[in-house]
């Protein structure tokens, strides 16, 4: 399941759900991305995340669709925030069950390097010295690009 | 007609956030990209950047793809959610 949500999550219960009544998932991994101090040497105090409502949805699933083709996952969420976030905030939230630990590890870091490079999300840092637009990072491109 | 939407850093620069723009049959993203600044030669320099990504239909593209009547095209920087 895919949600865009201004609301913060809660582990426990994403968790809860993932293994449900579900006694084949003998793994589970969740990863929880949140907003930090130290940004390229900023001081960060806050975030903006905007988005373009209608393709996020569309991208997320097609990312968890390619997800889906390559390892054998049982359940998935993906929870994203957007708005203003403070530090410490959680920001994005993706969770993976399977049978294996393998097929949750590689499906969960796949979920989210493509997230990072291929999801219409921006973040606009407020920092002491004002608000600027955090630009996109070489790791994170040569990330995605290891699963091709 | 064809919808454009911009997004994030360049939706400010532009200062626009969504237009309706005529083109000719067969256009690419490209082709639109000429069409906007020769409607707003001051857009030039944001346009212009090689850096910047494209999606028709919420689908990301590449600047040859070609553009049909009645398509959602939108102008945005490299993403940075997550």
């Amino acid at each position: 399941m895919i949600v865009i949500q201004q609301n913060d999550f809660d582990v426990g219960e994403e968790y809860k759900a993932l293994v449900a009544d579900d006694t084949a998932a003998g793994a589970v991994v969740t990863f929880v991305g949140r907003v930090r101090d130290l940004n390229l040497g900023r001081d960060v105090l806050g975030l903006h995340l905007e988005h373009y409502p209608g393709m996020t949805e569309k991208s997320l699933q097609a990312i968890v669709d390619e997800a889906q083709s390559r390892w054998k996952i049982l359940r998935w969420k993906i929870i994203h925030r957007i708005g203003d976030l403070h530090l410490g905030d959680n920001i994005v939230f993706v969770g993976v069950s399977s049978a294996h630990r393998e097929d949750a590890f590689h499906a969960a870091e796949f979920l989210m390097d493509y997230l990072k490079t291929r999801a219409p999300f921006w973040k606009k840092e407020l920092t002491k010295a004002g608000s600027v637009w955090v630009e996109s990072q070489e790791k994170d491109l040569q990330a995605a690009k290891r699963w091709e | 007609m064809i919808t454009v939407l911009f997004f994030a850093q360049l939706r400010e620069q532009l200062q626009c956030e969504k237009l309706s723009v005529e083109l000719p049959a067969d256009s690419s993203v490209t082709g639109l990209r000429e069409k906007l600044i020769e409607l707003h030669p001051t857009w030039l320099e944001f346009l212009a950047s090689d850096k910047l990504l494209f999606s028709v239909n919420q689908t990301l593209v590449k600047a040859s793809h070609v553009i049909q009547n009645g398509d959602e095209v939108a102008f945005f920087p490299p993403v940075t959610g997550g």
